[in-house]
């Protein structure tokens, strides 16, 4: 008896011992495997149902585009091998590369990018404005489509070559001529460089891609978005870590390779250990929308009030910490891209708390409360939140300061009753957009001036929303353009559709000693990267 | 006993009702649109209607509930508001390791504390009960995601003895698979353990009193047969009801410990299902997670039997 329980001890600790000091089994087919942590998951596949991110980052994986964006920020053809624009400019002749093929094997049709682009356009503000002035959009044979518009419009390529949501991916005819206001049903059958392993998905926990073996990339090198798509590794799989810290660790550890936004508090972790490289993926902008329904912003005094109190360096310290983390951009269209202007800006660059204050009085505040909504799971905007609560009190303002879920944000948010009509009413939340939506005032519905049809805080400006139309049909670079922009820009900052509170960046990590051909993206690009 | 059985399998019947219609309404009452979480953030409020339509979340709360209770009916837990895809298969898809996790803890503790309680009461008052004691409040005390780091850092990040996070299924292999769970398996053991280790203590320190005992002693019976052949079996039974009693706590904590090792079960689901308000995950997760809690129970009740012979249904 004594005996049997001292073998059994024994044998326990072997065991023990066994399975603590067995290494993870690493074989050849790990080595072409990609392990990134993507947040949110990927739980919507059909790109033109949901603006949602990551769901645009499923479509560059799987589909692909007709044009697309270079690093200079200029539309490629991308599936497109050359188009021609007639000499009245009414007319668009688009061809399609050779070889290309969807992931059923089947080849990519005219018809199947006619299709796409009708669907696209009926849910994006880009294509609805291109399909506005559309005349007709028909495919001529299985190569060749054809755009006849009804007056010339200079951002038609650029519309095409949208690179955030709704990116204008091309779907199979089948699944295109289905209503997008629901997520397509079918195979999820794309054209781009990697395929959706249906079978290996688990929503929630995993995405798998492999390698689309027979697509076929453009010659020319990848320059961001556009150039040639070529695939070295054989499978990508978006791990799910919530978790910020876990997520940290099982890179350190090597478990996984790439995390896509690990949060700021982690950088100097991330930054210290010298496996792991980090890289600006993205910038981003953040902003307080006030409701323009909802007394005092219904009057432009008490927006030119938030604006005078708003001291960006004081914003971007509490969302980013570190000064090499954000820069103050008085912009509303992004600082460093093709359409940076600071055109009346003065309010913007000099904070000042006791104009503020009077700017509210002069707007007929008179101590009701001021409802803020603050989303407590996203720290940079709950950041923010706090600042923008912190700072009205400072000024006298008696502000509601309510905590909640982005989920319950986005359920209220589209109240348009100020507060003391309706409980679920607010005047201030606030929001990011990405550097990629600051470029498209055309396509960015945060920045819509069109009132009712706004986008929530249902900014009004004709003035700004006619300088936009007008912009539209200027062509980039002439005084012409510029002047219009002045324009446009002016009114803006006259109108003060929402506050800027300038720039921070968002940083990508990854394990350098493995990857590498790694292109500065907003969506990860994983075509050009190679694993060692 | 079948009688017995028969009646507790037909009382869970009006709780499971209950849970129905309250986790529905609930769900339906907090804030929160699962349409414009869909949409994302740069949709207008049509693209946002628009979806609310096609989910049918624009019916009447009673319509809805009629919809729903008729898929019920035909054994159909829904569709995810999300993905689209079968509630049921999404509950398969992550169960394996919610449960594996489940069963490791429960074994990790129950084969740790119960000793450990037997051990403090054997040896009542001394530094040895006083050691497990403070043991079983600092278990009780500490949260499981710290406890969770802790470990990383120590097993993963400083001695890499261990993974960090993920799941590996046992039908992959069974030292990976172990090696996977052994971190989440003490995080979220710790607490159930320094719970059972308490509850032994007591009721085996109780029994130790009785005459019976006593008598087993003076007999000339060793201690560990006195302990496991006599006091342990009398005792048995308040441990038993705690081990059911706490499988809420362990459903409570399998949330928090699949969040920070990532492991792809039903607590992370239940998470994730609830920030994005998709109600029909909600839904069906809750059911089955109060079905479970009733069978557990009514299995705990059983046990008894094999404990106290003297107990019959």
């Amino acid at each position: 008896m004594r005996t049997g329980r001292i073998v059994m001890g024994f044998l326990a600790l072997l065991i023990v011992g066994w399975v603590v000091s067995s290494p993870p089994v690493v074989g050849q087919a790990e080595a072409q495997t990609v392990r990134a942590v993507m947040l949110p998951e990927v739980k919507y596949l059909d790109p033109h149902y949901t603006t949602a991110d990551i769901t645009q980052q499923h479509g560059y994986m799987v589909f692909d585009t007709l044009f697309a964006l270079d690093e200079k920020g200029q539309p490629q053809p991308q599936m497109v091998d050359t188009y021609r624009l007639s000499a009245d400019k009414l007319t668009y002749t688009f061809t399609l590369r050779d070889g290309l093929k969807w992931h059923d094997s089947k080849p990519v049709r005219a018809a199947d990018c006619v299709a796409s682009i009708k669907r696209w356009a009926m849910k994006d503000a880009a294509g609805q404005k291109l399909m506005a002035r559309a005349a007709s959009l028909e495919a001529v044979n299985d190569k060749t489509f054809v755009l006849k518009l009804k007056e010339p419009y200079g951002l038609t390529i650029r519309a095409l070559a949208k690179e955030y949501s709704y990116v204008p991916f091309m779907l199979p005819e089948r699944l295109a001529v289905q209503d997008p206001s629901k997520p397509f049903e079918g195979d999820v059958i794309g054209s781009g460089p990697f395929m959706f392993a249906a079978n290996e998905w688990v929503p929630g926990a995993k995405t798998v891609y492999l390698k689309f073996k027979e697509y076929v990339p453009r010659k020319e090198p990848s320059s961001y978005y556009a150039g040639g798509k070529v695939v070295n590794i054989d499978r990508v799989e978006f791990i799910v870590i919530t978790d910020q810290s876990t997520a940290v660790a099982a890179l350190e550890k090597g478990e996984v390779d790439y995390i896509q936004r690990p949060q700021v508090d982690q950088w100097p972790l991330l930054r210290k250990n010298p496996n792991i490289g980090m890289y600006r993926a993205d910038i981003y902008q953040m902003q307080i929308h006030p409701n323009h329904l909802a007394p005092p912003f219904d009057n432009v005094k008490a927006r030119q009030a938030l604006m005078v109190m708003a001291n960006q360096e004081e914003y971007l310290r509490a969302i980013a910490g570190d000064p090499q983390n954000f820069r103050t951009c008085y912009s509303y269209l992004g600082c460093g891209g093709w359409l940076e202007t600071d055109a009346g800006a003065e309010l913007l660059k000099k904070p000042d708390l006791e104009r503020a204050k009077q700017l509210f009085a002069e707007a007929g505040y008179k101590g009701e409360k001021i409802v803020v909504m603050a989303p407590s799971d996203f720290p940079t905007i709950n950041a923010a939140s706090l600042t923008t609560a912190a700072l009205l009190r400072k000024i006298g303002v008696n502000v509601d300061l309510q905590a909640m879920d982005w989920g319950t944000l986005v359920s209220r948010r589209p109240v348009k009753d100020p507060p003391s009509k309706n409980p679920a009413g607010w005047h201030i939340f606030h929001t990011t957009s990405g550097y990629a939506a600051l470029k498209d005032p055309w396509g960015h519905a945060n920045i819509s001036t069109a009132c009712d049809k706004a986008w929530f805080g249902w900014a009004c400006s004709p003035r700004a929303t006619k300088a936009l139309d007008e912009l539209a049909d200027l062509s980039p670079g002439t005084d012409a353009f510029k002047k219009g922009l002045t324009e446009y820009h002016s009114a803006l900052m006259e109108d003060i559709p929402y506050v800027p509170l300038g720039e921070f960046f968002a940083y990508a990590a990854y394990r350098k000693d493995r990857l590498s051909g790694i292109i500065d993206a907003p969506y990860t690009v994983f075509w050009n990267m190679t694993k060692k | 006993m079948l009688s017995y059985i028969l009646r507790r399998t037909l009382a869970m019947l009006p709780v499971m009702g209950i849970v129905v219609v309250f986790v529905f309404l609930l769900v339906r009452i907090a804030p929160g649109d699962p349409a414009a979480i869909i949409a994302g953030d740069y949709a207008t409020p049509d693209t946002i209607q628009k979806i609310r339509v096609g989910l049918g979340l624009d019916k009447p709360i009673h319509v809805q509930f009629r919809i729903y209770l008729a898929s019920l009916a035909r054994g159909d837990l829904g569709r995810s508001l999300h993905s689209g895809l079968p509630v049921s298969q999404l509950i398969l898809q992550r169960v394996e390791p919610t449960v594996a996790l489940a069963l490791s803890t429960l074994a990790f503790a129950v084969l740790l504390a119960v000793p450990l309680g037997i051990l403090a009461a054997w040896k009542a008052g001394s530094l040895i009960d006083r050691a497990v004691m403070v043991f079983a409040v600092g278990g009780f005390s500490i949260p499981i995601f710290w406890l969770g780091f802790l470990l990383i850092y120590v097993f993963s990040i400083r001695l890499d003895l261990l993974p960090v996070q993920g799941y590996v299924s046992f039908r992959e292999g069974l030292i990976p698979f172990a090696r996977h769970l052994v971190l989440p398996t003490v995080a979220l053991g710790m607490v159930y353990m320094a719970l059972l280790a308490r509850i032994t203590r007591a009721s085996v320190l109780e029994v130790l009193q009785s005459d019976y005992i006593r008598t087993a002693y003076a007999k000339g019976a060793r201690p560990p047969a006195v302990l496991f052949a006599h006091a342990l079996k009398n005792a048995a039974v308040p441990v038993v009801t705690t081990i059911g009693v706490g499988f809420a706590l362990l459903i409570g904590g399998v949330v928090i410990t699949e969040s920070v090792f990532a492991l792809p079960g039903l607590g992370r689901l239940t998470v994730d299902a609830v920030l994005q308000r998709d109600y029909s995950i909600i839904q069906g997760v809750t059911l089955i997670f109060a079905l479970v809690y009733a069978v557990v129970n009514l299995v705990v009740d059983l046990s008894y039997t094999l404990f106290d012979p003297r107990i019959r249904y």
